[in-house]
């Protein structure tokens, strides 16, 4: 079989083949007890697939810069943060009255996509002076900025500790209410294939090339004659826009976004994420937060059960924390399955496997210079 | 006047914590190359375990709060020792993998801290003495101040004296500077990676039980929030400088402090934006010594 077909259109066939299958899941009536908390046509399981995907989208922007550019940012989760809260002040004070309210809302989105390029563009000017673990820190110190910023309810804009609700006047109709489950989770496949797609555009660019060289060796690059910095700014402020429209739709998922995607912690649950799929990967994320994602979900609703109640303390209390599962989980990845899952059929497929995670690359690099 | 003395003298506490979490990552990195994002975890699991001392003890007694300060340091120096030896070891040169465990391992931490204290900070009580104001020049200073200030410095002696004056500080600052030549000299470097972050442990075990105390509780959060602060310290310092941390410690704790009064709360920013001007100017910090 494989023979008649060429690789590449075997694997167009193929992408495009799920997402037509995930595009009329919510049409379909499947039940998988123990993953999906009802059938698939239902808000519930809706939404927390709509949940994973936005999630997914995110994570590829990430393995832009961690798997593509070997850039180790901690502070991803600041445009994610930028499109969610940016989307809502931006509905919330941009309403010209000569706009049609569909294209206001359009224009929203674009408007919160280009905040999130122009912050990367400024953040990733400041921290790209450094690399390797300098820019690990740097990247969380700006996070951490961000987090304090939406804390503090500048202007009463963000709403501080309660978080920001989206304004629904705002909105078009066919996007609010639980029954219009189904157009949002449209909406995150949507947003998660146009990710998918920018991503797959860029790293067969001309840019794309030029960081993942530098990511190996980027003294060779710079011997060449190409400067990494430019090339790199726009690879960081191309994920920090991609994030953005993940948060815009966030936004819209939830009804309101907490805090909470602004912090530091955030950023980390995303770096498990990709390196759990497998770094360098663009499926990987991708699976990574499907897998984590539908994971966090049963374990908090494990963890709840009376069969983790009636265990004894010394059970009871790590099998209850979620996070603490998943966090030895990711350790025990990094120890022995250092391909993350999507390493584990390349394996098989590659015995000798040609590299290891990449992004290491950067730090020896720095070190041998 | 006396309020820029309180500034100044609560600024310089702050710095004590900063300094206490800071010295053991600088070292760690800089003799390793590992970023050590578990280092909060070693100063919370301390502040708990110092904690749960104290208590049962006697509360609120000096010699509780010794033993706590003792038992704090001790747990963080065994847990961070441990973490090097069953988790960094086995990704020896793979820095990147490095880190990953360590954030694996923050995730987990904290998650098990929360399941076992809760998630709900827990008040802590410390001498008297500790909770009152002393006054100089007209500045009602709170006296735990001056404590964290005395431990840091007797921390911060402690660790020169052990660097310049024993055989494996030695190989320690010799393995900062070139540790490829310390190993071709037949020298085992790996009982030293677990020594320093054996040290670096124990000063964040300590700084924990001192941030229970200047902060009045222990939560699961507390080594985190302190971390980040931390991470800033070391990069202004200058990577792997103790003398670098020393100085950005106190530097950092004090523009927060000074920006949080006249500023209006805005000391977290004003202290990035710090790191920020420091990257701009002089990217290896302080007293880094390469790029």
């Amino acid at each position: 079989m494989r023979s008649l077909w060429s690789r590449p259109v075997a694997k167009i066939t193929a992408g495009a083949a799920l997402v037509l299958f995930m595009a009329l899941l919510p049409l379909l009536n499947i039940t998988i007890p123990g993953i999906f908390p009802g059938a698939t046509y239902t808000p519930g399981t809706l939404q927390l697939l709509a949940y994973a995907m936005l999630i997914a989208a995110l994570a590829l922007s990430y393995h832009l810069l961690f798997g593509l550019a070997g850039m180790l940012s901690f502070g991803h989760a600041l445009f994610f943060a930028a499109g969610a809260y940016g989307l809502g002040i931006v509905l919330r004070n941009f309403s010209p009255t000569w706009m049609p309210a569909d294209v206001t809302f359009i224009v929203a989105i674009l408007i919160t996509v280009l905040i999130g390029f122009v912050l990367a563009a400024l953040v990733g000017s400041v921290s790209l002076r450094v690399t390797g673990i300098s820019f690990a820190m740097v990247t969380l110190a700006f996070a951490q900025a961000g987090s304090v910023v939406v804390r503090r309810n500048p202007g009463g804009q963000t709403g501080g500790e309660e978080g920001l609700t989206l304004d629904v006047s705002q909105v078009p109709d066919s996007l609010v209410g639980v029954l219009n489950t189904r157009n949002l989770y449209w909406l995150a496949l949507a947003v998660l294939v146009t990710v998918y797609l920018v991503v797959l555009w860029v790293e067969k660019s001309r840019a794309g090339h030029v960081v993942a060289a530098t990511r190996e060796n980027e003294l060779r690059v710079r011997v060449i004659g190409i400067r990494p910095y430019f090339v790199r700014l726009l690879i960081f402020s191309i994920a920090g826009a991609l994030a953005a429209l993940a948060g815009a739709a966030f936004l819209l998922l939830q009804s309101g976004v907490s805090p909470r995607v602004a912090t530091p912690d955030f950023t980390l649950t995303l770096l498990v994420i990709v390196v759990l799929g497998g770094v360098g990967l663009r499926w990987g994320a991708v699976l990574g937060a499907i897998v984590y994602t539908l994971l966090d979900q049963r374990l908090t609703a494990l963890a709840g059960s009376e069969f983790i109640a009636g265990l004894p303390d010394v059970l009871r209390i790590p099998l209850s924390q979620p996070l603490f599962i998943l966090g030895t989980l990711f350790i025990l990845v990094v120890l022995f399955l250092p391909g993350g899952l999507a390493g584990l059929t390349r394996r098989s497929a590659w015995p000798h496997r040609p590299k290891r995670g990449s992004g290491e690359r950067m730090l020896e690099t720095e070190e041998t210079i | 006047m006396s309020t820029v003395v309180l500034l100044l003298i609560t600024g310089l506490g702050l710095g004590a914590l900063y300094f206490l979490v800071a010295s053991g990552l600088s070292l760690i990195y800089g003799l390793m190359g590992v970023l050590n994002f578990a280092h909060g975890s070693f100063l919370t699991i301390g502040a708990f375990i110092g904690w749960e001392v104290a208590r049962r003890l006697s509360d609120g007694s000096w010699w509780a709060l010794a033993a706590a300060m003792i038992t704090g340091a001790l747990v963080g120096a065994l847990v961070a020792a441990a973490t090097e030896f069953f988790l960094i070891r086995r990704l020896y040169n793979r820095h990147i993998e490095q880190v990953l465990v360590t954030v694996g391992l923050a995730l987990a931490s904290v998650a098990l801290f929360e399941g076992i204290w809760g998630t709900d900070p827990t008040y802590v009580t410390s001498p008297s003495w500790l909770g009152q104001t002393t006054e100089i020049l007209g500045a009602r200073i709170p006296n735990n101040r001056f404590m964290l200030i005395v431990v840091a410095v007797l921390v911060l002696v402690a660790i020169v004296l052990f660097l310049k004056f024993t055989r494996y500080g030695l190989i320690i600052r010799a393995g900062v500077e070139n540790r490829l030549m310390v190993t071709a000299l037949g020298i085992d470097v790996r009982r030293a990676f677990t020594l320093v972050f054996a040290i670096g442990g124990a000063a964040a075990g300590l700084g924990g039980v001192l941030a229970s105390i200047y902060y009045g509780y222990v939560s699961a959060h507390i080594g985190g929030s302190l971390l980040i602060f931390a991470f800033i310290v070391t990069v202004i310092g200058g990577l792997g400088s103790l003398a670098g941390a020393a100085i950005a410690s106190v530097l950092v704790a004090v523009l927060q402090q000074f920006a949080n009064f006249y500023l209006g709360g805005t000391g977290d920013l004003a202290v990035v934006l710090a790191l920020a001007a420091v990257l701009l100017l002089r990217p290896r910090g302080l007293l880094g010594a390469k790029a």
